[in-house]
């Protein structure tokens, strides 16, 4: 044990001094580690980042709501085989579904409101500034009750102003902060596809994607006025919260059928509509996860690859050099083990200095991008430095291996005559 | 007028008919070693001469435990060599020989005191006690002053002397050198041979290849190769 600890001191040792020695050589062999560690990180990285933007987007949904549709989200092909035959959903539908929740006893549903909108989004004005492409809604009062952000100033409008086609707005973050940057808009008069309507509630800012897409560009507007000025179809959805506590698959049957039970389907009838949640877009966003982890790990593993070819060569060029040396060494007593360690170390120490450069780079990336594109979600975790060092150590040991162990068993009197 | 070497007490060292053929194909075999009997003993002084090609560097490398005969017996200390695994070889390498090269063989990059710690560190020996022994053995070379120096900050004479130092350094009990002398012109040669001189006085074997008359002359028992086979194994007659 004690042998193996000086030997294993003196290796470090000696594969430092022979990075030292050849520095140039050493960093052009270890370009494929910086590459492949890069990549892994990177690749971590936006993995991560992915993940937490798709969380946080669905927290501004809400897991526990869903989404009853003409249509699937996840267009299975039988969907719109099936799409023209299907009814469009209208807006009293969410009412006559709160009716069936209120006259179930301990329903796993807890309340719907409907959610109409219309392609192209509009833009928002007052007499000074414009916002364009405002996500427009229109739905009625027990949408403040279903989705998950606050008001963050004045209030929700009322039942009454819905039923009475008041023309108020609510406005997203963005809107109300683009419109009126200087002073509270609540009371102020906005003109929503030219006509005017009166602030009445702004939402708490949620963020964004990416920083892509805000979440906070929106502005809705009482159902039944939106139905006042607006008589052409619109896309029609109702939003549906679950009850708090309740079991979600519960949940989804029981608005299945009150959604048949409205739509007066029988028995051997197919739905004739869809129930989507962000169940699937978290199943979409898997998938892109995993086209981009499988092209991930094909760079990473590519590029480590030929990384490890690369210090291999080296690593027998570096026996071939010293096949005198390894004769003298063995002469005054290195086993055949202590010359594998001897190699092999040299190989894994260029392949970590090559892993902490390419955590450094990646690092300094990091630093970079959050300059130009703050809202990225960055994430550089210990996981990542682990797993960086992990793959840096693998490569050592599969690129130093076979030529340390073919150091091994040069015959020490051969060795020994090498010019 | 030839007076057989005749040692005494147990032999270090009993090798049997050793041969080393290299076949090179086509009926073409190379007897570097060609039935060799051989018994060195404690404290013997043994200069090794031949016509160069004469086996003379296979030979010590045999004696070494570096290379391995084709046919015959070979006894280290009473042990038979051919049973040993690679293990027990290194250990004998690292214990009870030291090895000198005509050509240093030192650790380019490495100071006089690591190129000597070398062996110990293969021994497993602590750090500290290493530096120890060490330093001991390169002020029993004369090199207490030069601790510091890389090879190539040394003099050839001197290089050889860190090579002896890491030699002795081990303690072990035979010291083997092939042309110790070989590199370094006849004064330097003569600096080296007083200190094995200086070796044998104190207990040590030692086992020298050369091709010099007056190098030899330092030796006690002569033993003359011809195409891998003993020619003479005398007492050395030219012994001044
Ligand atoms: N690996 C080998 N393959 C083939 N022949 C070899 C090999 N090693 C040594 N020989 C041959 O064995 C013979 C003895 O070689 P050796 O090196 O022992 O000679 P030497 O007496 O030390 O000569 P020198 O005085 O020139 O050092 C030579 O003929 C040499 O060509
Ligand atoms: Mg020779």
């Amino acid at each position: 044990m004690r042998r193996f600890l000086s030997e294993f001191v003196e290796s470090i040792r000696i594969a430092s001094e022979q990075l030292v020695a050849h520095k140039t050589r050493a960093l052009l062999t270890m370009l494929g580690v910086i590459i492949g560690v890069l990549a892994v990180t990177m690749m971590g990285t936006a993995m991560n980042g992915i993940d937490k933007g798709v969380r946080q987007s669905l927290d501004v949904v809400g897991s526990d709501v869903y989404f009853v549709a003409r249509h699937s989200w996840e267009q299975a092909d039988d969907a719109w085989r099936h799409l023209k035959n299907r009814p469009a959903i209208r807006d009293i539908e969410s009412d006559r579904i709160n009716e069936i929740i209120s006259e179930t006893e301990d329903s796993n549903l807890y309340r719907a409101a409907p959610d109409v909108y219309w392609w192209p989004q509009g833009d928002v004005k007052t007499k000074d500034r414009s916002v364009a492409n405002v996500q427009t809604r229109g739905t009625d009062e027990n949408f403040e009750f279903i989705n998950n952000a606050q008001i963050g100033e004045g209030r929700f409008f009322s039942e009454l102003e819905e039923s009475n086609a008041r023309g108020v707005v609510v406005l997203g973050y963005d809107v109300a902060e683009a419109l009126f940057p200087y002073e509270s808009a609540i009371g102020k008069t906005v003109r929503v596809k030219g006509i005017e309507v009166e602030v009445v509630g702004v939402f708490e800012r949620m963020g964004s994607f990416f920083g892509l897409m805000s979440y906070d560009n929106f502005a809705l507007v009482p159902l039944k006025w939106l139905r006042k000025h607006y008589q052409w179809e619109m896309h029609t959805m109702i939003r549906v919260k679950i009850a708090p506590d309740a079991d979600r698959e519960e949940a989804r049957y029981e608005l299945i059928g009150a959604m048949r039970r409205i739509h007066k389907q029988v028995a051997e009838e197919e739905d004739n509509f869809a129930i989507n949640s962000t169940d699937s877009m978290e199943e979409e966003m898997s998938t892109i996860k995993n086209v981009l982890s499988v092209a991930g790990f094909g760079i990473t593993g590519l590029s480590l690859f030929v990384g490890a070819i690369g210090i291999m060569n080296i690593t027998f060029v570096s026996v071939k050099e010293r096949t005198r040396e390894i004769g003298t060494r063995r002469a005054i007593g290195a086993r055949r083990s202590s010359i594998i360690i001897q190699f092999l170390m040299e190989a894994v120490s260029v392949c970590v200095v090559g892993g902490i450069i390419g955590l450094a780079i990646a690092y300094a990336g990091k630093l970079g991008i959050e300059k130009i594109w703050p809202d990225f979600p960055f994430v550089y975790s210990i996981g990542l430095i682990v797993m960086g060092m992990t793959a840096s150590v693998v490569v050592g040991v599969f690129s130093g291996i076979i030529p340390a162990f073919m150091a091994s068993r040069l015959d020490p009197a051969t060795a020994l005559r090498h010019e | 007028m030839i007076q057989p070497y005749k040692g005494v007490g147990e032999p270090l060292i009993d090798i049997g008919r050793v041969e080393k053929f290299y076949d090179l194909g086509k009926a073409n075999t190379v007897r570097a070693l060609d039935g060799v009997d051989l018994k060195i003993y404690p404290n013997d002084y043994v200069a090794i001469m031949g016509p160069s090609g004469s086996g003379k560097s296979t030979l010590m490398n045999m004696l070494g435990c570096l290379d391995t005969p084709t046919g015959g017996q070979y006894y280290f200390e009473g042990e038979d060599v051919a049973e040993m695994d690679d293990n027990e070889l290194a250990f004998i390498r690292n214990q009870k020989i030291g090895f000198v090269f005509q050509s240093f063989n030192l650790l380019a990059r490495a100071s006089t005191l690591r190129n000597v710690e070398l062996p110990l560190v293969y021994a497993g020996i602590p750090k500290w006690e290493r530096q120890e022994k060490a330093y001991s053995a390169c002020e029993k070379v004369g090199l207490g002053d030069r601790v510091d120096h890389k090879p190539n900050e040394l003099s050839g004479g001197q290089r050889q002397r860190v090579a002896v130092a890491r030699a002795l350094v081990n303690d072990p009990s035979i010291l083997l050198a092939d042309e110790p002398t070989g590199n370094l012109d006849s004064k330097t040669g003569a600096e080296i041979m007083e200190l094995f001189d200086e070796l044998h006085s104190l207990g040590n074997t030692i086992i020298l290849v050369t091709h010099e008359e007056d190098i030899a002359a330092h030796a006690h028992r002569l033993i003359r190769l011809r195409d891998g086979k003993i020619e003479v194994d005398q007492v050395n007659p030219g012994r001044g």
